[in-house]
């Protein structure tokens, strides 16, 4: 085996840089010689960030993980120490398409995307007609990955169908469910795919002003779109069928509604971002009225496989209803967080166990869908993760945000969190999901507080099916989702919470008081040092009256001495 | 216009360009003031009211002069599940001050995001746009004194 290194790659995404790759970065620059070393996008395990691979002369690759400025000199003589590698399960379950060339390819060099087969996708797309295009989009069976779930192809012919001086094409990168970060990672990793999925979608449809709406805290990722869309002026692909393509990208100002599709296009015009009854659907009545269409970032990325392999290649994968794969960002409480691509299909357990590494006895639950999604039961996590099963359970698969909630996770208190989001998110246009919202949220906030009563269960429930009925978009039809899937599978807990005042969890601050175990504890005064407030006496009593429960006492006890309680009443 | 906003000129005077332009004056001016909005209002040739709804429709713009170091908290659902509401206490003894506001002394201003999108690294901030993880109380004021004048 040849040893000799060839090149070195750093992961320098977001979540890279966040976790110091920079600096890992410029040091192997330094001592790297001759070797080339590039910053590329992310390898999804989040968790082991900053990350270097070392791509030897025979093509092999070895991975470092949670690299630091001072493991460069090792790794560059391939040492042992900081070696990484793949969770075995995770490597053996995931199946990686739409991200093959992510933290392979630097996204900001347009011959490594070529190298890696890039823009064949768009060249087969362009050998073939318009119409065939289209078909080839419907037998792949692709269906929208922003979590509406209609199939693309058809979407794609109603647009090709229309007659009109200027159709419009959007992209929507307003990535807005918290915990949700499929989207920017693949804009940041490989902005080539998302934007060759567009022009292949201009093509197809006879599209010619293409939107990229990018929500304004993706920096990394409206920087790389930018490079890439130069590139592809300066290489003239953007000149399709002899027409002349524009591409612009316009950020988003920070408001959830926006990813919904009319609410976006309001917002592209310039315009508060409220959405308007359909129909007319964008394909008949769009951006300023022109015919448009919205397909979501992972959407697009998918386009250039089909193109490159064909549509029923591509269908191959996956389940009767839902074809290939699906990006699903793991967080909370898990052992491997980060970006994982398994085929449609795989069931939640998988995911969350056998890929994230959670530990079987402490999971609860896990939150599909954002805000707009409900928390599935551990006892359901055979459940196939495809459109219409996670529909049936009262979640939705969304864009595929996945937080593992653990058994010391007060469902309550994650429900109010929830509210807490959409009710400030509601735009304020239909009055169910602008007061609704409003009053589902207080009504929660008043039960983590001890103050609830039984009565408020039977209330949550019903204003909560009426704003679902009440509301024009999907905001507020799936606002109320998770009290409601709470409501369903965890009412005991909610139970707990009115009837007892007791929260089992522990979580919810009005419901508990922090204990100093006397006989553990060694008299070291590190709590009564850290306590902000001067809650912890001189002898060692903690005044519940003064304690905020911010925890310090309990984190900086040598001897773990100090505990939550439930507060007695 | 005042000449302070020339800038706008950068960009077509088409309504579309709202937006973009509102976000050129609060990168000029760190928020949006009268001026600065009556300025937008005068280069796209609509009623400044019309101008301010849009503005207060979208989270990302402020009306109020931010502090020199803005502090983002997020509380996106992973930063939550961690203990974000925990690091916004915290905040709160350190600075004296709630998410929305700024410190009396203009050195800091603290706000909540709802997802800087680093999830796997959570509990996060960002100061001035450069991103913090796995935040515990000693780190916290670590990076505040790192920031303090």
């Amino acid at each position: 085996m040849d040893t000799r290194i060839k090149l070195l790659r750093v992961g320098v995404a977001s979540c890279g840089i966040a976790a110091g790759a920079e600096a890992v970065q410029t040091k192997l620059r330094e001592c790297a010689g001759d070797v080339p070393v590039i910053g590329v996008g992310c390898l999804g395990c989040c968790y082991a960030e900053p990350m270097v691979e070392a791509v030897l002369e025979d093509g092999s690759g070895i991975l470092y993980g949670n690299v630091t400025p001072d493991d460069v000199p090792g790794i560059l003589e391939l040492g042992e120490a900081k070696r990484f590698e793949v969770p075995p399960l995770r490597g053996q379950k995931q199946l990686i398409k739409v991200l093959a060339l992510a933290g392979r390819v630097d996204p900001t060099n347009f011959d490594d995307y070529i190298a890696h087969g890039g823009y064949e996708g768009l060249k087969n797309a362009l050998r073939m007609t318009p119409e065939e295009v289209v078909n080839e989009m419907k037998l792949s069976g692709l269906r929208g990955r922003g979590g509406g779930g209609f199939p693309t192809g058809n979407k794609w012919s109603f647009l090709a169908a229309k007659q009109a001086e200027e159709k419009i094409l959007i992209c929507n990168a307003d990535e807005g469910d918290p915990g949700a970060f499929m989207d920017r990672s693949l804009m940041e990793s490989v902005p080539h795919q998302v934007l060759e999925g567009m022009l292949i979608a201009a093509y197809a449809t006879g599209a010619t002003k293409l939107f990229i709406y990018c929500r304004a805290e993706y920096p990394l990722a409206i920087k790389h779109l930018k490079i890439a869309i130069a590139q592809i002026y300066e290489h003239r692909l953007n000149v399709i069928a002899g027409r002349e393509l524009e591409i612009i990208i316009k950020e988003g100002a920070g408001a959830f509604v926006c990813g919904e599709e009319t609410a976006l296009i309001a917002s592209l015009e310039g315009k508060r971002g409220t959405p308007r009854f359909r129909p007319p659907f964008p394909t008949d009545s769009g951006y300023k009225g022109a015919p448009t269409m919205i397909n979501n970032v992972e959407t697009y990325g998918n386009v250039p496989l089909i193109l490159r392999e064909g549509g029923a290649e591509f269908a191959k994968i996956g389940t009767a209803g839902s074809k290939g794969t699906k990006l699903f960002a793991l967080a909370g409480d898990l052992k491997y967080p980060g970006l994982v691509e398994v085929p449609m299909g795989t069931t939640l357990g998988e995911i969350v166990f056998d890929m994230g590494g959670a530990d079987r006895d402490a999971v609860k639950a896990v939150q599909t869908g954002g805000p707009s999604g409900g928390c599935i039961p551990v006892e359901l996590f055979d459940t196939p993760v495809d459109y219409d099963s996670l529909r049936s359970l009262g979640a939705i698969m969304g864009s595929g945000g996945m937080i593992v909630i653990g058994k010391d996770r007060c469902m309550v208190e994650t429900a109010r969190y929830f509210l807490d989001f959409t009710h400030r998110e509601s735009c304020g246009k239909c009055t169910f999901c602008r007061v609704g919202t409003t009053r589902m949220f207080e009504t929660l906030e008043r039960i983590v507080a001890g103050k609830g009563v039984p009565e408020d269960l039977d209330f949550l429930e019903d204003l909560g099916k009426k704003i679902k009925a009440g509301s024009l978009c999907g905001l507020g039809q799936t606002a109320p989702n998770p009290v409601l899937a709470t409501l369903r599978y965890f009412r005991n807990e909610y139970e707990e919470h009115v009837r007892d005042h007791r929260c089992a969890a522990l979580q919810c601050n009005a419901l508990v008081e922090l204990k100093l175990n006397r006989d553990q504890c060694v008299k070291c005064r590190q709590c009564i040092r850290v306590c902000p407030v001067g809650a912890v006496s001189d002898d060692f009593v903690i005044d519940p009256a003064k304690c905020t429960r911010c925890n310090s006492c309990m984190d900086s006890c040598p001897k773990h001495a100090i505990k939550r309680v439930t507060k007695e009443i | 216009m005042d000449e302070k906003f020339s800038f706008l000129t950068k960009v077509d005077r088409d309504s579309s360009n709202l937006i973009k332009g509102l976000q050129l004056v609060q990168a000029a001016e760190g928020y949006v003031s009268d001026d600065g909005l009556r300025a937008v209002a005068e280069y796209f040739a609509m009623p400044a009211v019309e101008v301010e709804g849009v503005v207060s429709f979208y989270a990302q713009f402020k009306r109020v002069k931010p502090g020199r170091h803005k502090i983002s908290v997020c509380d996106g659902t992973a930063c939550h599940i961690k203990g974000a509401a925990q690091v916004l206490e915290w905040m709160r003894q350190e600075l004296g001050i709630d998410s929305g506001e700024t410190t009396a002394d203009g050195n800091f201003s603290l706000e909540t995001v709802a997802c800087l999108g680093c999830c796997s690294l959570a509990p996060v901030m960002s100061v001035d746009g450069k991103v913090f993880g796995k935040l515990d109380r000693k780190k916290m004021v670590k990076i505040l004194k790192e920031y303090a004048d």
